[in-house]
Formats: structure tokens, C-alpha cells, sequence
């Protein structure tokens, strides 16, 4: 009962920190970096609810959000179609790919699925550059619009972004939070936890894990559509499973299964690259020893370890206050014998 | 005919370095029950160590794929008891994330060293051979007879003598071989060091016809993977055949089909039969 007391005045500080932090900010370059860990963060949060509660390492997800992006990339540069209906037709190409790859790749489980994902990224990278027609294969797409402004509100420089970014980051975890927090949600965890004991419980599993996949690649198209219009160059690498092992790292850092764990982890290492400038090629020297040194010490991530925590700590004060309870209780049956 | 007959070399080529590739990854997988995602990386070093070997040492071609086979042998059995040993009781989840670290790693070690661009193995028997009218590169007569012979000593190995047995019983069933007293230890070492020395000699055998460079290793170990869950996970016959399978699927598709396409067929041709038997080819009692 405690942990809801302070959650939502935290949350607030939070959410006021994120409002405050263009105008304490250096420079536009910190709003822009914080920008793209936003960004990241949302196709994290994507990712999460297939992997941290469903439990299926979907390995596409890269390939997902490279849909979203190019699916902006190509309406708007070649057909002239708006950006928010570009948008909104992102998040749903992805989602209607998503489905028909959730229904083919879900009927394998554990690590079969993780393989066939791995191949089904790999084909969509190979698509987006072989396909110059389209795509405009391995030279990407240059000059994308800046998302157009709705009413009096205009999008056309980073400060502005920062706050459109933002503003679908919070639209995202609101979302994830109702979502996990739902039936369905238990549903996934259950899935997670055990499929043999879910689908005795009347869980459906095939229906219940492409919802979840197909939930997930909404987000990462998305995300994609977001980043298109943000950085407004995009590549065919960005479908590579590289990008895809980025946001297990961040979800892995900041806590698998849990709702802030995914932005926490994309803001933690997106600031951690930043400082390693030097490092940027041969980050994954040191990115690759702490995935493996996450997995072995500290698998639960930051925000998994502090909730362990909390829950040791609120055991042991419940353990003490029965005792003292029941220390007290039989002095008082000792003195009414007496 | 003659160009079919270059098809079907080119598709043999194609095939052995795949199965060679694949054997490596299903002897694994039938000791660590995951898939041993950071094989493709260990593939890579071992180019980069022949390479390394007869570019900067001048050594001879074969003492240098030796030497690659010995050093990535090194790798995978460190890689087996710093990495996946240590993570034994963890779910298979964590076991994949770590593989995913180690392939990051080797990746960017190699990549710091080498640098991001392409590099050449000079061919070692650059010659053309001529049986009746029909002409084939030595390079890849060799592939295909360096990886058929090998593979038909590994045969021997797993089969006729009682430590390539152990690893079979091991694959078999982990607590039985507990029970005859298999030492388990001993038997992933072996096979981690075999599966790193095959990945080394398939990369050293084709580096010679193709470019070396640091991702090298994706497409090759995604094929591999196409291989080995076709064939059946840890199917030793079945890395052989999906090997030759997807050999052939792309070195005819490249040129009946398209050429650009080619690296798509492995991939396409996995989505296509595994719409229809989810099971696999052959399939397999390790198949979860």
C-alpha cells in the first residue's frame, strides 16, 4: 500500500524534471540527444511488453520501427502525403506486418521464435535495401518534412520536437501502464511465467501472444514515424538487428517486465554513449561485457533490484511488527492468568 | 550444361561452408540447449586470424587456417566457461542476451583492431581446373573436398570412438550421461573447441573467394540458423543436408531468379516451410 502514496507525487517531479529540462539545458544538442533517448525509449517500451512480460525474445524489433520510419520516408518524400496521416498509417503498416509475422513466428516457441524473428528482421533489412525503387535502397532517404503543426502549435525546431517527442513518451507508459495493469496484462505475465499453466487457466495462447506482438511492433512503428520525422534522414541499417540488441540492453539495464525500466535504461545508456564520444564504433566493447554482466549479477536491472528491495524491506518491518504483536499478546495473556 | 554445372558447384561451395557453419551450431545447441548466437563472430575471428596469419606472418595457407581453428577453439571453450557455464540455471533468455553481448564484443574487438573496412585473403591456388569442357576454380574443388572430408572425420569421431560418444550421450540426455559417468565438464569443452575450430576452417576455407570484414559473420550465421532449425536442432545429418539445401536454393535462385535477391531465398524459403509444418524437415525429439 505504501508504494502507491509516493508513486504518483514521484511521477509528477518526474514529469515536471522532463518539462524543465530544455530550458536548463547547455545547448540544443543536449534537447536533441535527450530527443532521440525518448524516442528509443518508446520503441523500448514496445519491445518490453513482448519480452519483459510475455517472455518472447522478439529479435525484429529494429525491423519494425525501420517500417514506421520508411513508411513516413516514402509517403511523404515521393507521394506528398501529410505527416500525421503518414504518421497514423505508420503505426498501423507496422502493426498489420506485425500481425501477419506474430501469426507465422509465435507457432515456434522459446528460442525458435527468437531465430525466426532474427531471420524476419534480416528480411526486412534486405528488403528496405535492395529495394531502390521504393525504398531508395542503401542511399536512404534524405529530407523528410518535420512533423507539420497542428493549429497555432509549429514543430520546426528542437525545442518544440523535444516537447512533441515528450508529449507521445508520457501518451506511450500511460498507455503500457493501462495495459499491463489490465486483465490482459495479467495474461501476459502468465504467458511469461508458464504457457502450459496459462492455457490451463483458459488463457488463449496463440490469440493472446500475436496481441502482445502486434502491440509491440505498433510501438515500434511509431517510434520509427517519430524518429523519421525528427532526425529526417533515415537508412536501410536502421532495420539491423544491432538496433534491436540496443533496446534489450537499455530494457536490461533499467528493469525487464517493468514499466519505466525501458526509458530509464534508453536515458541511462543514451547519455552514457554521449560521454564515450570517443568510443561511439567500439562501444559495444564495453556495451557487450556489461550485457553479459547484467544478465549474470544483476538480471532484474536498476528499477527490478530497488523493487526487491522495497519488497525485502516491507517483509522484514511486517515480520517485526508480528512479533512484536505477538510478543506483546502473550505478556498479556501471561498477565490476565496471573 | 555447362552452366548448370557451374550452378551445381557453386551451390556445392555454397552448401559445405553453410553445413560446416551449421555443425558447429547444433553440437552446441545440443550441449547448451540455446542458440549460441556470438558462432557467427567466432566464424569472423577466425577469417581475421588467417588472415592475420598469412598476411602479417606470411604463413602458409593451411598452417594458417590451423592456427585460426586453434585460436577460436581457445575462444569458444573461454567463451563456454566465463559465459554460458556460469549461466547454467538461469532461463534460456538470459543465456541468448549473453550470447548477443559476446557477439557485440568480439565484434567491436575486431572492428578496433582491423578497422570497419574490407580486407582480401589472397587466393592460395588461384588456378583453374579443366575436366573434358567443363572449368572450375581450385579454390573451391578445395572447399568442397576440405569440407566434405572433414565433415566425414567429425562422423567418425562422434560415432567410432568413446569421447565423440560421449558428446552424442550428452545431446542425448544430459542426466543419463551424468549417471554412466560422463563428465560433463570435459565433454562441453570438446564441443565448444570443435564447434569454434569448424566456424574457423569454413571461414578460412571460403575467405579466399570472398571479403573479410567485421559483420561478416551475420548473414552466414543466420543461415546457419535457417539450417539447423530446417534440419532439426541438433541434428548432426540434418545441418548437412539443410546445408546443401540452402546452398543449392541460392545458387540456383541467383541465377534462374535474381541475383540481388539471392541472401533472401535462405530466409524466404524458411518462412515458406515453416507456414506449412511449423515442426521443421526432420523434425526432432530436442524441438521444444
Amino acid at each position: 500500500m505504501t508504494t502507491k502514496t509516493w508513486q504518483k507525487p514521484l511521477l509528477a517531479i518526474l514529469l515536471a524534471l522532463a518539462i524543465v529540462f530544455p530550458m536548463v539545458a547547455a545547448n540544443d544538442y543536449y534537447i536533441y540527444v535527450m530527443s532521440l533517448a525518448y524516442i528509443m525509449a518508446i520503441a523500448a517500451v514496445g519491445l518490453n511488453l513482448i519480452l519483459g512480460y510475455t517472455g518472447q525474445l522478439n529479435l525484429a524489433h529494429a525491423g519494425f520501427m525501420a517500417i514506421g520510419a520508411y513508411t513516413v520516408g516514402i509517403l511523404t518524400v515521393d507521394y506528398g502525403v501529410p505527416y500525421w496521416a503518414a504518421f497514423v498509417l505508420a503505426g498501423l503498416l507496422s502493426a498489420i506486418i506485425g500481425f501477419f509475422a506474430g501469426l507465422l513466428s509465435l507457432r515456434l516457441k522459446g528460442h525458435f521464435f527468437s531465430i525466426f524473428t532474427l531471420c524476419v528482421g534480416f528480411m526486412i533489412y534486405l528488403i528496405i535495401e535492395k529495394w531502390d525503387g521504393l525504398t531508395h535502397g542503401t542511399v536512404g532517404i534524405i529530407d523528410i518534412p518535420a512533423p507539420a503543426g497542428i493549429g497555432p502549435i509549429r514543430f520546426d525546431n528542437t525545442w518544440s520536437q523535444y516537447y512533441l517527442v515528450l508529449f507521445f513518451l508520457v501518451l506511450s507508459l500511460w498507455l503500457m501502464s493501462r495495459i499491463v495493469h489490465s486483465l490482459l496484462g495479467r495474461a501476459f505475465v502468465a504467458i511469461r511465467n508458464g504457457e502450459d499453466l496459462a492455457e490451463t487457466l483458459g488463457i488463449n495462447l496463440m490469440r493472446t501472444k500475436v496481441l502482445a506482438f502486434v502491440l509491440s511492433t505498433f510501438y515500434a512503428g511509431l517510434a520509427g514515424a517519430l524518429y523519421a520525422g525528427f532526425v529526417r534522414f533515415i537508412g536501410p541499417a536502421m532495420a539491423l538487428e544491432s538496433h534491436t540488441f540496443d533496446m534489450i540492453a537499455f530494457i536490461l539495464v533499467g528493469g525487464i517486465g517493468t514499466l519505466f525500466g525501458p526509458l530509464l535504461g534508453a536515458i541511462l545508456l543514451t547519455w552514457l554513449t554521449q560521454s564515450l564520444q570517443f568510443l561511439q564504433d567500439y562501444r559495444m566493447i564495453v556495451f557487450g561485457p556489461l550485457l553479459i554482466l547484467l544478465v549474470m549479477y544483476f538480471p532484474q536491472g536498476l528499477i527490478g533490484y530497488w523493487r526487491q528491495r522495497q519488497v525485502r524491506r516491507a517483509a522484514a518491518s511486517e515480520k517485526d511488527r508480528r512479533l512484536q504483536r505477538s510478543a506483546l499478546s502473550s505478556r498479556q495473556e501471561v498477565q490476565t492468568n496471573a | 550444361m555447362n552452366i548448370f554445372f557451374q550452378q551445381v558447384l557453386n551451390g556445392l561451395t555454397l552448401g559445405s561452408v553453410y553445413a560446416l557453419v551449421a555443425l558447429g551450431l547444433t553440437l552446441v545447441y545440443g550441449i547448451l540447449h540455446i542458440p549460441n548466437f556470438a558462432h557467427g563472430a567466432l566464424y569472423m575471428v577466425g577469417a581475421y586470424m588467417a588472415f592475420y596469419l598469412v598476411g602479417s606472418l606470411g604463413a602458409n595457407y593451411w598452417v594458417a587456417m590451423a592456427g585460426a581453428a586453434a585460436v577460436v577453439a581457445v575462444l569458444a571453450v573461454l567463451s563456454d566457461r566465463l559465459v554460458f557455464h556460469r549461466l547454467r540455471n538461469a532461463p534460456p533468455l538470459h543465456d541468448m542476451i549473453a550470447a548477443i553481448g559476446l557477439l557485440l564484443f568480439l565484434e567491436a574487438g575486431i572492428q578496433a583492431i582491423w578497422g570497419a573496412e574490407f580486407h582480401r585473403l589472397a587466393p592460395p591456388y588461384p588456378q583453374i581446373v579443366r575436366i573434358f569442357d567443363l572449368v572450375a576454380p581450385a579454390q573451391r574443388l578445395i572447399i568442397i573436398a576440405a569440407a566434405f572430408g572433414l565433415m566425414l572425420v567429425l562422423h567418425l569421431f562422434l560415432t567410432r570412438t568413446l569421447t565423440g560418444s560421449t558428446i552424442i550421450a550428452m545431446a542425448q540426455n544430459r542426466d543419463g550421461a551424468a549417471l554412466v559417468g560422463i563428465d560433463a565438464t570435459k565433454v562441453s569443452v570438446l564441443t565448444f573447441a570443435i564447434s569454434g575450430a569448424l566456424a574457423a576452417v569454413a571461414a578460412t576455407l571460403f575467405a579466399p573467394i570472398n571479403l573479410i570484414y567485421p559483420s561478416m559473420g551475420h548473414l552466414v550465421i543466420m543461415k546457419a540458423f535457417v539450417i539447423i532449425i530446417l534440419g532439426g536442432m541438433g541434428s548432426i545429418p540434418g545441418a548437412i543436408v539443410g546445408g546443401l539445401v540452402i546452398g543449392f536454393a541460392e545458387s540456383f535462385g541467383a541465377f534462374y531468379v535474381s541475383t540481388n535477391y539471392k541472401d533472401i531465398i535462405a530466409f524466404a524459403l524458411l518462412v515458406l516451410i515453416l507456414s506449412f509444418r511449423p515442426q521443421g524437415l526432420f523434425p526432432s525429439g530436442a524441438r521444444a
